[in-house]
């Protein structure tokens, strides 16, 4: 059988990618397989967990709730792109890692992705919302109080450096 | 893996990216009920993953033009269908225009699934547990709908049929909904109780309170999600709140007969019972809100 395959072109993490793929893929299939950016997490794979989200030009998307297609033309950004040069973390991960977020991390790129689009916003925010706005990210170990600690530090890191980081 | 043939999860499909409406309402002429329209896909990308679905034909509107208007007119306030949650939920226009959609936008999923889905999807896949489809009916809203033959206009009222069922023929588009005009000194109420924020309601109501100049209700709409296989507005409930003062005895009377009236589903997630008894709490709490909002919002409304 001849798959149905249609030319797609992005920016992935500030690189251009051209790509000839099946159009039943998903995003998140596309950017671990064919792009080899595994940071990217699959859990539930239908949109519950949060653990695929990825910035599709600058706002939090579910990777796996996409075709690969529907991305074309857009500026996708995934967890990758938030250490600095060299694979140093950046400060958002550093926060979060500050703050013993993490025991497993299987879903630590959704919620830094969640995170990155949040913050990008520059306002404050408290802890109430921060907890409305990672309730669409599961964690199964931590009973997400240390995700939030790690949230409401990245929150007053940059409330202090100014955006941009 | 073997070369070129990464595993998928999703059955196979052509792929359609039309630019036009015209284009698109020709290949849904073309394929009809071979052919499924993709929008912000975030109800159908999962109904594919987990193969519920198999369409021959995918025919993705991300790309058609003139469907992005978020409009307040003389006619109402119209969202195109490519208009997603976020803008809706963003715009300025929308706790003006239809502050009962503007009520219903946090409910919706999570910002992630906001960002991605859209009003107009929504609506299409009328899933009886979704916030949208019972706030169109509360509003009597006009669904706008074009295909190779020309377009109609279907009332809400006309276009819920069943459990992910619409009167939307299968070579039909939805391009648009409108919402009328906001009536004067009517407030608003949106609320659900489900297990976790975000998830599906178990219950949840869109309720309108309309209050005339002498201080009795003149229009009420209670119009329930997540209590059958469609929105289901209790027209019992809302001719016993017209005429009356908007207080609690006339909220617990209503919110009586819903109980009764209702004929909810019962699943592993909650009885049907259950789930009749928070209708009737629901009931009085968006009543109370709605009502409190019709005196104050006489001139906020406005």
């Amino acid at each position: 059988m001849n798959a149905d395959r249609h030319p797609l072109s992005m920016t992935v993490n500030g690189h251009r990618v051209d790509l000839i793929v099946e159009s039943r893929r998903t995003l998140a299939d596309v950017l671990r397989e064919d792009l080899g950016l595994t940071g990217t997490h699959l859990a539930c794979e239908h949109g519950v967990c949060g653990a695929c989200t990825v910035a599709v030009d600058g706002e939090a998307a579910r990777s796996c709730l996409m075709l690969a297609l529907q991305a074309d033309g857009s500026t996708v950004q995934t967890v990758e792109s938030l250490c600095l040069e060299g694979g140093e973390l950046g400060p958002l991960q550093q926060a979060f890692a500050d703050s013993h977020s993490f025991q497993c991390a299987f879903c630590a790129p959704g919620f830094l992705m969640t995170a990155h689009c949040l913050l990008a916003d520059g306002r404050p925010l408290t802890r109430a919302e921060i907890r409305e706005e990672l309730s669409g990210n599961l964690c199964r170990c931590t009973g997400y109080q240390s995700i939030v600690d790690g949230m409401d530090a990245a929150v007053a890191a940059l409330a202090k450096e100014g955006p941009g980081a | 893996m073997a070369e070129g043939a990464p595993p998928v999860k999703m059955p196979a499909f052509c792929y359609h990216r039309p630019t036009t409406v015209e284009e698109a309402v020709g290949l849904l002429g073309e394929y009809g009920g071979d052919a499924k329209v993709l929008a912000g896909g975030q109800s159908l990308v999962p109904l594919l993953a987990l193969r519920l679905s198999h369409p021959e034909h995918l025919v993705d509107i991300g790309r058609v033009a003139g469907l992005d208007a978020v409009d307040d007119g003389p006619g109402g306030f119209t969202v195109g269908a490519g208009v997603r949650h976020a803008a809706v939920e963003r715009s300025p226009l929308t706790g003006r225009a239809a502050p009962l959609v503007a009520a219903a936008m946090p409910h919706i999923g999570h910002r992630a699934i906001r960002n991605r889905g859209t009003v107009c999807g929504s609506l299409a896949h009328a899933d009886p547990a979704a916030e949208l489809p019972p706030v169109a009916l509360a509003l009597d809203a006009e669904l706008l709908v074009r295909s190779r033959g020309g377009e109609r206009t279907i009332p809400a009222a006309d276009f819920f049929l069943g459990y992910l069922s619409s009167s939307l023929d299968e070579t039909e588009l939805l391009t648009a909904v409108r919402f009328p005009p906001w009536p004067p000194a009517t407030g608003w109420s949106v609320q659900e109780v489900s297990r976790r924020h975000g998830d599906y309601a178990l219950v949840g109501l869109a309720a309108l309170v309309g209050v005339g100049d002498g201080g009795r209700v003149e229009r009420a709409a209670l119009s329930f999600f997540g209590a059958g296989s469609t929105p289901v507005r209790v027209p019992e409930a809302e001719r016993v709140l017209l005429g009356e003062r908007p207080d609690a005895a006339a909220f617990a009377e209503a919110a009586d007969v819903v109980t009764k009236a209702i004929d909810p589903p019962g699943d592993n997630h909650a009885t049907a019972a259950y789930r009749a008894h928070v209708a009737g709490v629901l009931t009085r709490r968006c009543l109370a809100e709605a009502a409190q909002r019709a005196g104050a919002g006489a001139g906020g409304a406005a």
